[in-house]
């Protein structure tokens, strides 16, 4: 029998006539040439965008080589760095994000840690209903909300349509359910001992959740602020539905609307503009990357 | 267990009155304290999310003016509507051919970055994942200056291969193109990183065996790969489809669902006519439409999340 077996693996053997090595090495020749080729196709329109920012409306409009910046000039960023428009923007971004995010840590860290640990009538159903509200996207909701605004608008008198601080009370609807349930997987995962421990030392839950759960599942903290900070700031409908005046824009709104003109586009404006609302999101990228990724990959396989 | 021996100890420290110690005991007790932990979140969750839901099916039931009761009749009008299923047939071809695209880019860029050695893994991962954190809506506008009519960096490249100007917007045919592929672009980084997570995660040791085994490369995806990371490649492909079926921002800004209302998605039509139009019941009776998929992927999502979770 074994030698039958032997004999039988011996063709197939022979057929094979690369080392194991020398296959390693040509597959991750391989690989290199194609990452190469997929982070050209990922990289062009950034890549590109830098490009334009440094050109002058003369040199776009001459229709020279694309690629290239035969000129280069900064007079597109000193523009709008000192436009008060841009700026006006820029700060409305900000405050907004900056508010959405302190928000959405308030509501859902209590949230998250109530539903991790004690188990009380419907959490359990409270939980899937966070995921569930995590699906609802913005589009469904922003002809009813559009509305809602405008009779609450109407009845209490105050100021709701066209005016900045309404997102910061609609944005959490799309950070707080995702902040809570990858929340909910990172308090699930410290060791029940650790609370009892406390409980026992006579802590209150509340001095549970700040001494021991915050501190430990610190990581899933950053995550979650990252999250909530590039959605508010990268929040496009809502913001294009609820505000038109200029003064009460945010970023990615205000580019698109006031720096196209009529039929004139300036581009090396648009471009600049663009780089510069993407900068803030690339800049914690770049520097808290693992807990960008760690968050991204949580939602789904946390929980 | 851990409460009984909490309120003991209270009450033993401070020996305070009764009623006083009753009291505290409630705001002690554990599911009070649950109640008001969480009760921002059910309020934000049902004030913003689940009223305005609810509300748009009592507004696709009024007329224009929003002053009458009109019954089923916006949701016949829509039926009759040549734009109507248009936009649903375009929706559907949209958010299904970019998702097919960017779940196989994924799959295939993550293979890639799987392969090269641990050190190099990050600086290429992090390359790679940019298009996901720029906001969508600027780096749609980089697309937008990419395809522009007269000054395509695209075709300025094409022409020397002798390919002609493309009308990246302005043609049925590549405006639907122009519109899955900056989808697919953006996109595509998701899968790739979830991916890349998931292949981390199958044990060595089965594609050793495989090896010793005799298996090619086909088989070892076939038997070992696919298998092993079935339940995230499901969630990340419903997760992406509601996600790319609900999406606004890329055909907003790079079409506005021209040439003739042919790259129209739900919400950038629902946009159209309940806002710029201002027929907000047709409006909210349009973006009515998605929540049937919506719903189905949800379920399935829903599923194999639980799945895994009793598997951890």
């Amino acid at each position: 029998m074994s030698t039958l077996s032997i004999d039988k693996a011996g063709p197939t053997r022979k057929v094979k006539l690369r080392s194991m090595s020398r296959d390693r090495t040509w597959a991750l020749r391989w690989s290199y040439f194609f990452l190469v080729l997929f982070a050209i196709f990922f990289l062009i329109p950034p890549v590109y965008m830098l490009i334009t920012s440094l050109k002058s409306s003369a040199e776009i409009s001459a229709a020279t080589n694309p690629w290239w910046v035969f000129h280069p000039t900064l007079s597109n960023y000193v523009e709008l760095l000192t436009s008060n428009q841009f700026l006006r923007f820029f700060w409305n971004s900000s405050i907004i994000s900056i508010v959405v995010v302190i928000v959405t840590m308030l509501i859902s860290i209590p949230a998250a840690f109530a539903l991790a640990r004690m188990k009380f009538w419907g959490s359990a159903t409270l939980a899937t209903g966070v995921f569930l509200t995590y699906l609802i996207p913005d589009s469904l909701l922003f002809i009813p909300l559009f509305k809602v605004l405008a009779t609450v608008q109407e009845f209490t008198g105050i100021p709701l349509l066209n005016r900045w601080y309404v997102l910061v009370f609609i944005y959490p609807t799309l950070t707080v359910p995702f902040c809570t349930w990858i929340m909910i997987g990172y308090f699930a995962s410290i060791p029940k001992e650790l609370d009892e421990a406390a409980l026992i030392d006579g802590a209150s839950w509340l001095q549970t959740l700040t001494r021991i759960f915050i501190p430990v599942a610190l990581p899933g903290l950053i995550a979650a602020t990252i999250f909530a900070f590039t959605v508010s700031w990268a929040q496009f409908l809502y913001p294009l539905v609820f505000t038109t005046s200029i003064d009460q824009l945010v970023l990615p709104v205000g580019i698109t609307t006031t720096l196209i003109k009529g039929d004139v586009f300036n581009w090396g404006q648009i471009m600049t503009g663009a780089l510069l609302g993407a900068a803030p999101p690339l800049i914690i990228y770049a520097f808290l990357m693992d807990y960008y990724i760690a968050g991204l990959t949580a939602g789904a396989t946390k929980g | 267990m851990a409460d009984v021996v909490v309120e003991q100890g209270r009450l033993a420290r401070t020996a305070s009155p009764r009623k006083r110690a009753s009291l505290r005991n409630a705001m002690g007790r554990k599911s009070t304290v649950a109640f008001f932990l969480t009760l921002p979140l059910i309020l934000l969750i049902a004030l913003l999310v689940l009223y305005p839901a609810f509300y748009s099916v009592y507004l696709a039931t009024l007329n224009k003016a929003m002053t009458k009761f009109v019954g089923l009749s916006n949701f016949t009008f829509l039926f009759k509507r040549e734009t109507f299923w248009m936009v649903v047939r375009q929706s559907c071809i949209f958010a299904i051919t970019a998702v097919v695209f960017k779940a196989l880019i994924g799959f295939i860029v993550a293979h890639f970055v799987h392969n090269i050695p641990g050190k190099k893994q990050r600086k290429w991962r992090g390359m790679l994942l940019v298009p996901w954190v720029i906001p969508p809506a600027m780096s749609t506008l980089a697309w937008l200056w990419l395809f522009d009519p007269s000054y395509s960096a695209f075709n300025y490249t094409l022409s020397f291969f002798g390919v002609g100007p493309i009308p990246w917007l302005g043609d049925t045919f590549w405006a639907r193109f122009s519109v899955i592929l900056v989808n697919v672009w953006y996109g595509a980084p998701f899968f790739l990183i979830m991916y890349l997570a998931a292949l981390k995660s199958v044990p060595d040791q089965l594609y050793e065996a495989a090896a010793i085994d005799g298996a090619n490369w086909w088989q070892k995806i076939w038997h070992i790969t696919l298998p092993m990371m079935r339940n995230i490649i499901a969630i990340t492909t419903l997760f992406s489809l509601i996600v790319t079926f609900a999406n606004f921002d890329i055909v907003r800004i790079l079409t506005s669902g021209g040439p003739l209302d042919r790259t129209h998605l739900f919400a950038t039509w629902a946009f159209q006519v309940g806002i710029q139009s201002s027929d907000i019941p047709l409006g909210a009776c349009v973006s009515l439409f998605m929540v049937p998929i919506l719903a189905v992927a949800a379920v399935f999502i829903l599923r194999d999340v639980n799945k895994r979770g009793n598997e951890a």
